[in-house]
């Protein structure tokens, strides 16, 4: 049958992947655009921007959140690929990482411990609860591995991989102006500091910085999940 | 671009089997990514098209995080509750953390000053052995 007013058309392509696909592409762009328009402040963030407005409009049409997640799954989808992909620029830059080898373990180490440790710190003094905390606590690594984690300790997968989300766009968007103010310029010390805070999304802000800044990050966040994946169910004894 | 893209798959589905077959706390994904870069060194360089669908796929990474991120609406009630506690971790545990990593790296990497050079051929060289 064929759709006869605007709400049956509006039913027809609200439950066709093909609307949330194009919507979040569209709505993207749109944020990518204001970010480069406005002069890249940190607050207007591409990620969370279009998180803002699709959530926005989300909540306005009444669209629950896995009717859009069919269509944006195919996007969702492509982050397996990336991830694979970030090989192509830690191969290109490897002479570099290779060389500074025990600086990478040692800032591994520490951030990794740093990261959990003041997020269960801070959490803790606030009053969180321990499900809360122990879905907090992996917020640094790249999600499937955050959310396996979390799982594993008793946490909601579901509320780290927001925790996950948020940290990345904390740090992508706060990290580079702290390494300025920091005088660090060193863009393997930038990237190696972004993908252990922000995983993947500080990822994306290193590769916009440079190819030697992305290549450390990529490394950064898949040290990171190693590093974390096996310290913190020995840091969560002293919590749990 | 259609070979190049299989590659990337199948190095992302072989590192999926590995994860769940051996239980290792490693996502498929990022096993994937150990198998591509093994590939890379083995064949010696980035084949063309590989580069081409690679640098297309990271160019765009941060869209790739918007529909997880859209996926906080789900936990609305619970993030209102404890909205202060979650903000103060994450905004501080993000700060503190990249401070802390970039010291670190740019205290012993390498981007610190003169006489570099010297002790990381010295490190390379025992690396090589």
């Amino acid at each position: 049958m064929m759709p006869e007013t605007l709400s049956d058309i509006w039913v027809y392509l609200a439950a066709s992947p093909l609307l949330a696909l194009t919507i979040t592409l569209v709505v993207y762009q749109g944020a990518q655009w204001l970010y480069g328009r406005a002069g890249r402040p940190a607050l207007l963030n591409p990620v969370l921007i279009s998180v803002v407005c699709l959530v926005a409009i989300l909540a306005a049409t009444g669209t629950p959140y896995q009717t859009y997640f069919e269509g944006a799954q195919f996007i969702h989808f492509l982050l397996g690929p990336a991830t694979v992909a970030l090989a192509i620029p830690l191969y290109r830059q490897f002479e570099k990482v290779r060389r500074s080898a025990v600086a990478v373990l040692a800032s591994l180490l520490l951030g990794s411990m740093t990261a959990m440790g003041t997020a269960l710190g801070i959490g803790w003094l606030m009053g969180l609860d321990q499900v809360s905390l122990v879905s907090l606590a992996p917020k640094s690594v790249t999600a499937p591995v955050a959310m396996g984690i979390a799982e594993k300790l008793g946490g909601l997968p579901s509320l780290t991989a927001v925790f996950v989300i948020l940290t990345g766009i904390l740090g992508g968007a706060l990290g580079p102006a702290l390494l300025d103010r920091m005088k660090i310029g060193d863009p393997a010390a930038r990237g190696f500091a972004l993908g252990t805070a922000s995983h993947g999304i500080g990822t994306a802000q290193a590769l916009q910085e440079s190819e030697v800044a992305g290549a450390f990050s990529g490394l950064a966040m898949g040290l990171n999940a190693l590093a974390t994946a096996i310290l913190l169910p020995l840091i969560w004894s002293f919590f749990g | 671009m259609l070979q190049a893209l299989t590659a990337i798959l199948l190095c992302q589905l072989a590192g999926e089997t590995i994860s769940a077959a051996s239980g290792l706390p490693l996502p498929g994904p990022v096993i994937g990514m150990v198998i591509l870069f093994a590939v890379l060194v083995i064949r010696k360089g980035v084949p063309r098209d590989i580069g081409v669908v690679g640098d297309a796929l990271l160019a765009n990474l941060s869209l790739l995080f918007v529909p997880a991120g859209v996926g906080i609406m789900q936990h609305a009630a619970r993030l209102e509750d404890e909205a202060g506690a979650v903000v103060a971790a994450l905004v501080g545990s993000a700060l503190v953390t990249i401070a802390v990593t970039a010291f670190v790296m740019n205290r012993l990497g390498p981007g610190r000053g003169a006489g570099q050079s010297r002790s990381n051929e010295a490190e390379s060289g025992g690396e090589r052995g």
